[in-house]
């Protein structure tokens, strides 16, 4: 233990060594020709164009949408001499029509399960067909294979999830007439960018289960019910565990109460990447607000200049939420990869 | 011999309380057909996916053409070709597109992948499926895809586990001269694990013979023969007699109980397939037929057994049974083994 200082040269030459040896070389080969498959497998298959025709559908429905409602506040508000926003191409992506939900919900709900289709099966499938281990004494590292599924599974969804909001944004273009502004295109791209990530993390967390469970059925089933716990009920967990702690509508609770109260719940709701993504979307596609903070927002009742915020600091208001979603993918793909390097290859 | 090329040295592998593989030290030579045999759960598969460092062994090293199986996995990947046991394909592929995607991976260009499937579905005779999608295939055309697959590779050395299992008898001679030909045409080195005891004999030059984790007897077929009879004088007679005005279970008792009246018989006991089976520590068949023609019975059939490897894998056999203990039944193997005497000397007549 002589050398605790680190030789940054002598590690660079080894990693390049590494990097270049002969085995990295193949298993780098095995693992894009094993990408490639999987995205053709991914391409080819019935349920991708199913959930993304549905994706288009609803994407194009909500446009309807929300021009319906967009023209009318609109009509209404140059009636008085003013106009509703400066930023009226964003609200196409977040206004809801009279009966029908905006594009951002709508890829919050439905991304999941977007995501959720893209790795449910990825592992127990190829143990159930006989073909983990004839995979598996190809001449690759065993983690290549989890890598290259997840990595083809996030293309297709980066592939999807831009291809539909250029298609929501061009086809809202066309119909609309508004033009958007080089900032308005730049929150676009962020948004999607953000979406993406959104249902990478269910990607990771599908292909959790699917190196957990044996049966493609179990480890859907097991997505979906997480899914629908973390959308619907952590919210009702979090109000509840927030009044727990502080009971805020009781006649002696304090404002200290009131906003720890608040404080817990949100940050107990945060647990969900469903959570994080609305919050994202509403800085993001809305620079009118200022903070997702309460202090903040109460505030801005009595000081705020009504003004917009500029990109960055939009950014930098989600930016936490970004690193959390990330982070969350981050964690499901690593708990998967230590079970599927720890779990036997034999069926 | 020629030069060793899959070395392991006191190889365990336990699972919780189970030793599915027991201190094994194996030594296979270049060009070898080497069969292991055993009953269902004596750890041949745990075996071969250890060699192939798919599974991390407890203790002990394994090498292949000097790579360590364990920590260079990918060196010896790239030399060995391995059939699992009820190997799968990917059902939305054709067979040919199976085999590409195995040769691609292999890095293999696309042209040379193709001319080789071509080549080699010729080879295993599935020319006329090849661009059927596997999800239709039944298991012996995926067995015999399976062989083209591992041979997209074209390895030295290739790894079969239980490669003729479910197959009916006509493809299973066909498969066995299939693997015997990799042998002898190509010179490649073959480890072949089976219970099926008469395929083995067929193909492999060398045996090891493995009950519970344990390789308990390893040689050349002739060698392994040779070791039993030095340990004990064994003469073996299986009969099938009949008596007029007796039935059949009637007949079978009253011989029985004659026939172990004869000094020298050791055991006696019905087979599967209606015969009578006799060990016996010297010649009786004198004294047999006396026996039989003094109390009426009609002789149908006689065989006199032993020297096959049937035979040596049942003396074995009791070995380590006696040795484990009649009771013991880890794995729940007793069952099992009892009921793989029985199928062994089903399939050997």
């Amino acid at each position: 233990m002589e050398n605790p200082k680190p030789d940054l040269g002598r590690s660079l030459r080894e990693f390049s060594a590494d990097w270049n040896s002969d085995n990295s070389r193949v298993n780098r080969h095995g693992f894009a020709v094993l990408y490639r498959k999987e995205l053709a497998d991914h391409l080819e298959s019935r349920r991708f164009w199913i959930l993304f025709f549905l994706l288009l559908i609803i994407s194009m429905v909500s446009l309807r949408g929300a021009l319906n409602t967009i023209s009318g506040a609109a009509s209404q508000a140059s009636s008085q001499g003013q106009s509703i926003t400066d930023f009226l191409f964003l609200a196409l992506f977040t206004t809801s029509g009279s009966s029908i939900y905006s594009f951002s919900t709508f890829l919050g709900f439905l991304g999941p399960i977007f995501g959720i289709m893209l790795g449910f099966d990825a592992i127990n499938e190829e143990r159930s067909q006989g073909t983990l281990n004839r995979l598996a004494a190809q001449p690759i590292y065993r983690d290549t294979i989890i890598n290259a599924k997840f990595c083809a599974g996030a293309t297709v969804i980066f592939i999807t999830i831009f291809s539909i909001g250029l298609l929501f944004t061009g086809a809202g273009i066309v119909i609309s007439g508004i033009e958007p502004r080089a900032e308005e295109f730049a929150r676009i791209a962020i948004f999607l960018l953000v979406a993406a990530i959104y249902i990478c993390v269910w990607l990771s967390i599908s292909i959790l289960f699917s190196t957990l469970s044996k049966h493609a059925a179990t480890s859907a089933l097991g997505c979906i019910a997480l899914w629908l716990f973390l959308t619907m009920f952590l919210s009702l967990f979090a109000s509840g565990l927030a009044n727990m702690l502080y009971p805020a509508d009781s006649a002696r609770a304090t404002m200290m109460d009131a906003i720890n109260n608040y404080r817990v719940r949100v940050g107990f709701s945060r647990i969900s990447p469903y959570y994080l993504f609305n919050e994202v979307t509403s800085v993001l596609m809305n620079p009118n607000i200022h903070s997702l903070d309460i202090m903040s927002t109460l505030e801005s009742e009595y000081s705020q200049i009504a003004s917009y915020l500029t990109l960055g600091q939009s950014v930098l208001q989600i930016w936490p939420q970004i690193v959390a979603m990330f982070a969350e993918t981050v964690i499901g793909f690593a708990v998967a990869y230590i079970c599927f390097m720890n779990r036997e290859i034999r069926a | 011999m020629s030069d060793i090329i899959i070395h392991t040295e006191e190889l365990v592998k336990q699972y919780g309380d189970v030793t599915a593989v027991d201190h094994l030290n194996l030594r296979i030579g270049e060009g070898e057909v080497f069969g292991l045999l055993g009953p269902n759960g004596a750890g041949k598969t745990t075996t071969t996916l250890m060699l192939l460092g798919l599974t991390e062994p407890t203790s002990g090293h394994a090498w292949i053409d000097g790579h360590d199986c364990t920590r260079e996995s990918l060196a010896v990947k790239k030399e060995v070709g391995y059939l699992p046991d009820n190997v799968g394909f990917y059902p939305d592929m054709t067979g040919r597109e199976n085999l590409l995607f195995s040769g691609e991976m292999n890095g293999l260009s696309k042209e040379a992948a193709k001319s080789r499937a071509v080549e080699l579905l010729e080879r295993v005779g599935m020319t006329y499926a090849a661009d059927r999608k596997t999800g239709g295939y039944s298991r012996g055309m995926r067995q015999r895809l399976g062989i083209a697959d591992v041979l997209m590779k074209d390895p030295r050395i290739i790894i079969m586990d239980e490669p003729t299992l479910g197959i009916d008898p006509a493809g299973m001679q066909e498969l066995t001269h299939l693997i015997r030909e990799l042998s002898v045409k190509d010179g490649r080195t073959i480890l072949i694990s089976s219970h099926e005891l008469f395929q083995i004999q067929e193909i492999s030059d060398r045996v090891g013979i493995f009950v519970g984790g344990r390789m308990i007897a390893c040689g050349g077929i002739e060698e392994l023969g040779a070791q039993i009879e030095s340990d004990e004088k064994l003469y073996q007679l299986e009969i099938r007699a009949e008596k007029a005005g007796l039935r059949r279970e009637e007949a079978e008792e009253l011989l029985m109980k004659l026939v172990r009246g004869i000094p020298d018989v050791r055991a006696v006991q019905r087979t599967q397939t209606g015969m009578i089976h006799i060990d016996a520590g010297s010649n009786i068949e004198a004294q047999l037929l006396t026996v039989l023609v003094g109390n009426g019975f009609v002789l149908r059939e006689m065989h006199e057994r032993g020297g096959d490897l049937y035979e040596i894998y049942r003396k074995y056999f009791e070995k380590a049974g006696e040795q484990n203990g009649s009771t013991d039944n880890r794995n729940g193997n007793g069952e099992s083994q009892a009921g793989f005497g029985q199928k062994l000397a089903g399939i050997l007549r």
